[in-house]
């Protein structure tokens, strides 16, 4: 029994920050707009340095100021001196809000039948109350894309902040159509198609994605030109990535098809982003070359080939963007997005390094969405999105002591913490028959 | 009968010597690491002396017998082999999907020393992995003990020879999708799922009955007794009723863990450690007090029904009801970063290192009766060793080398890309795989009871 109080004075303690947060019994924590002044932080700026001394002032919903004399001014100061300050970080691809449960299919909202569906929008399936959602955002992570998948073009991805009550409330600012490239690779161990099989059907689905882009691009240019066209959302919305309005996120992941890809989206005038890429080493300098941003992951992968060194997913990143690559990492993940920042931490430690690390889930993929001046590093004048931590977000031992989104302070708890509190002594105990 | 078993007894004597026989064990001195001996604290500046297959000597200052290599491990951390008690890797079928119980399978039957993943797993430090039968059985097969020792294409090199027998139990969705459902038999249900364990160890009490009674009577001048059919199935029930064989159950909701703890209690059983077990910490207190103990995910949920409800916390209020625990990996992907996966208790839980070491080092030992073998750093344990640039609980810790019995058989620094040992003649190009990440083994060979390889992928854990 001593034992177990001592544990629960040190759990008392872990807890301090939450506990400021005030935990009444009923009592529901809400996020909290406000005017925020974080005091003294080492601010991890991502594009500006690291600022010793600094504080962060946060008003309406905005970064209003980075510097080492601003005033609270009405602000609920949080003295941050000994932690640091770092912008909230961003998945490149999940489905997170898509799904609750894998295996139920009542749950799962990120694949429609059909081939061709680039109208199908993710934003209308995200769950702005899935649990997965207040799990993944204590870790350091405040915005993801959600996309849908399956078949050719399986409809069209949204940024999200990891805050809100309705879709409209979470969206980012940015939406792209998904396309899979016809993919030469098996999707694992139970993926038993001969090689005769998946070249058939890669050529069948080539020609298909042909004859839709240029059928596409036509229903664009003759929109355009005041054309009054049959009602085809589809095309209508794919005509959208034809004509660059909204970009075209390709999931591409062996060499042959990267590199088949390049040559496919050449002269075709859209803006493409790569995802998956899981063998972008073997060909970086292509890609690099081409001039195509890449969203990687998930780093914690096994090698593509059975001849592959151990640590090639690990290392892919890091080569691409040594390569000149722009590199963004995603967990490609539902319910565990919530493990970004070790991805990234893979990343780093087998050759892209810290730095490049957290750009590739700050300010890449702002900058790949086309956000760069709204998200990813922390600057006066950008969303306000931050984290306050104990040390490297990155690292387990570390405690990620507040989260902003939007302005919002946001309450450190979900449903995994509070069956902790409810379970870590129970009663009653054992009970002996 | 009894010349028979001593026969036997010789034969079994005589093919674990010829197994040993054939294993290699190497000598090493490491010297200047911190080292991690996770039951006798953190060691700094440290030499450990491994002869023949065995921790000799862990010291200051220790030299090299003559011929032994030294490596010099300045600023590394060297942390025992780790181990996964749970796994499917080297294994060619995983799941006897035909029967609520298969007592009788043995995975030792079909291992395949050639699987690369042997490899990266020793590349993540993961020396020992504990084989298993799949979940589609409430009863399923026994599984082996490995020892990654890659590179012997002899099967019965890579089985840990001296490590008891243990067997895989399953509850809850798996073994009643696959007999309820999928076949329409009993289980259907949880209720199902303990009826099905309850029958299967009275019949084995019968029995074994049967078998002292024939016993006694033939034991008899002019007996005419006629002995009992022999019935593996049966025997190898009674072998656990004996604790003859620890049972590894395959659970995820407190309420089948707490079915399975009250049967075990009734039968007398005392060898049991749950698995996976996601709702583990909601019957913590009755884990800690009647069990050996759960091995769990680091942080898996939500990708089935079972395990909507699960926290990440699970591991440290399992260790803080004292329960063993272990992190494992159940997986070929996850297997390659155990200790990260360990890592992750410090996050959710507030573990100190020496508790989130233990997870993947000498609570797995336990939970698989080989704690007085391996499992830490101590004069007279196997030489089973992994070397790490960074501390092993650090996101970017490397693992640098990893041995076996003293012999190296991961090396960052020289290993050859393609670790390969045999080359498949059917594929003229090798096929690429893309993976989602993981690469789960539970439920292999149960496809035909599923609509699309996607719900299986999906369901598979």
């Amino acid at each position: 029994m001593k034992r177990l109080n001592k544990i629960f004075i040190a759990f008392l303690f872990a807890l301090l920050p939450m506990m400021a947060m005030a935990q009444i019994d009923g009592e529901v924590i809400k996020p909290r707009p406000g005017k925020f002044l974080l005091q003294n932080a080492t601010v991890v700026t991502i594009t500006k340095g690291v600022l010793n001394n600094t504080s962060v002032l946060v008003e309406d919903g905005k970064i209003k100021e980075v510097g080492t004399n601003i005033s609270a001014d009405g602000a609920e100061v949080i003295d941050c001196s000994g932690k640091f300050i770092y912008p909230g970080m961003i998945d490149g691809g999940t489905k997170l809000g898509l799904v609750e449960v894998s295996s139920v299919q009542e749950t799962v909202d990120y694949a429609e039948i059909g081939n061709f569906s680039p109208n199908m929008q993710a934003l209308t399936a995200v769950n702005p109350n899935s649990v997965a959602i207040p799990v993944t955002r204590v870790s350091g992570v405040t915005t993801v894309l959600t996309y849908p998948s399956g078949g050719l073009f399986p409809g069209t991805a949204a940024l999200i902040n990891l805050n809100g009550y309705t879709p409209d409330q979470m969206y980012a600012g940015f939406k792209g159509i998904v396309m899979n490239f016809p993919s030469s690779g098996r999707r694992g161990r139970y993926d038993r198609r001969s090689d005769e099989d998946i070249k058939k059907a890669n050529e069948k689905a080539l020609k298909e994605a042909n004859e839709l882009w240029d059928k596409a691009k036509s229903y664009g240019a003759l929109t355009e030109d005041g054309a009054e066209l049959d009602y085809y959302p589809e095309m209508a919305q794919l005509a959208k990535a034809t004509t660059g309005e909204l970009p075209l996120l390709i999931e591409v992941n062996t060499a042959a098809d990267i590199q088949a890809a390049i040559k496919w989206v050449e002269g075709k005038g859209a803006k493409v982003i790569f995802t998956g890429v899981s063998e972008g080493w073997r060909v970086a300098d292509e890609i690099a070359k081409a001039g195509i941003p890449v969203v990687t992951g998930p780093i914690q992968a096994l090698p593509t080939r059975e001849s592959d060194r151990y640590d090639t997913p690990y290392a892919n990143a890091g080569k691409m963007a040594k390569a000149g690559v722009k590199v963004a990492i995603r967990t490609d993940g539902q319910e565990n997005v919530r493990n970004l920042p070790f991805f990234a931490a893979f990343a780093a430690a087998y050759g892209m390094g810290k730095e490049e690390a957290w750009k590739a889930v700050t300010i890449n993929p702002a900058e790949i969405f086309g956000l760069g001046d709204q998200y990813g590093s922390v600057e006066a004048g950008k969303i306000a999105n931050l984290i306050v931590a104990d040390g490297d977000p990155f690292e387990t031992k570390t405690n990620i002591m507040h989260v902003f989104i939007e302005g919002y302070r946001m309450p450190l708890s979900n449903r995994q913490i509070r069956l902790y509190q409810e379970f870590l002594e129970r009663s009653p105990g054992l009970k002996v028959n | 009968m009894k010349k028979v078993n001593y026969f036997l007894a010789a034969l079994l004597g005589l093919s674990i010597q010829f197994a040993s026989a054939q294993v290699k064990k190497g000598s090493v001195l490491i010297k200047n690491a911190t080292v991690l001996t996770v039951t006798e604290g953190t060691l700094e500046n440290s030499d450990v002396l491994v002869q023949d297959g065995i921790i000799k000597k862990v010291g200051h200052n220790l030299n090299a017998p003559n011929g032994v290599t030294t490596i010099d491990a300045t600023g590394k951390y060297l942390m025992p082999g780790i181990i996964d008690a749970h796994s499917h890797l080297g294994l060619d079928v995983v799941n006897e999907a035909t029967s609520p119980i298969v007592a009788e399978v043995r995975m030792k039957d079909v291992v395949n020393p050639y699987e690369v993943g042997i490899y990266r797993a020793l590349a993540g430090g993961v020396t020992i992995s504990h084989a298993m039968h799949g979940s589609a059985n409430v009863i399923g097969g026994q599984n082996a003990t490995l020892k990654h020792r890659w590179g012997s294409t002899d099967p019965a090199d890579i089985i840990m020879q001296e490590a008891p027998r243990t067997i895989k139990f399953a509850l809850g969705e798996n073994p009643t999708r696959v007999h309820g459902r999928g076949n329409g038999i009993q289980p259907r249900t949880r209720m199902g799922v303990e009826a099905i364990l309850r029958n299967g160890f009275n019949e084995a009490i019968q029995y074994k009955k049967a078998w002292t009674e024939y016993n006694a009577a033939s034991s008899q001048k002019g007996s005419t007794a006629m002995a009992p059919v022999h019935n593996e199935r049966l025997q190898i029930l009674s072998d656990i009723l004996d604790g003859k064989i620890i049972i590894h159950c395959h659970s995820y909701r407190a309420d089948e863990i707490y079915m399975l703890i009250n049967v075990a209690r009734d039968f007398g059983i005392t060898k049991l450690v749950f698995q996976h077990t996601n709702e583990g910490f909601k019957v913590a207190p009755e884990i800690a007090e009647y069990t050996m103990g759960a091995s769990v995910f680091a942080d898996w949920w939500a990708y089935k029904f079972e395990v909507y409800y699960s926290t990440a916390y699970n591991a440290a209020i399992l260790t803080e009801n004292g329960a063993i625990t272990s992190i494992n990996s159940d997986d070929a992907e996850l297997i390659r970063h155990l200790y990260h996966e360990a890592a992750k208790t410090q996050r959710y839980g507030g573990m100190t290192d020496e508790q989130a070491l233990s997870m993947i080092t000498i609570n797995p030992a336990k939970q698989l009766g080989i704690a007085d073998k391996v499992g830490s750093i101590e004069e007279g344990k196997q030489g089973d060793l992994v070397i790490f640039e960074g501390h092993p609980l650090s996101s970017y810790a490397v693992p640098q080398m990893t041995f076996v019995d003293g012999v190296k058989y991961f090396d960052i620094k020289e290993d050859a890309d393609d670790q390969r040992m045999k080359v498949s003649p059917t594929e003229m190009v090798e096929p690429v795989m893309v993976y989602g990440g993981h690469d789960s083994r539970c439920m292999q060979d149960t496809e035909h009871l599923f609509e699309t390889t996607e719900s299986l992928f999906l369901l598979n854990q």
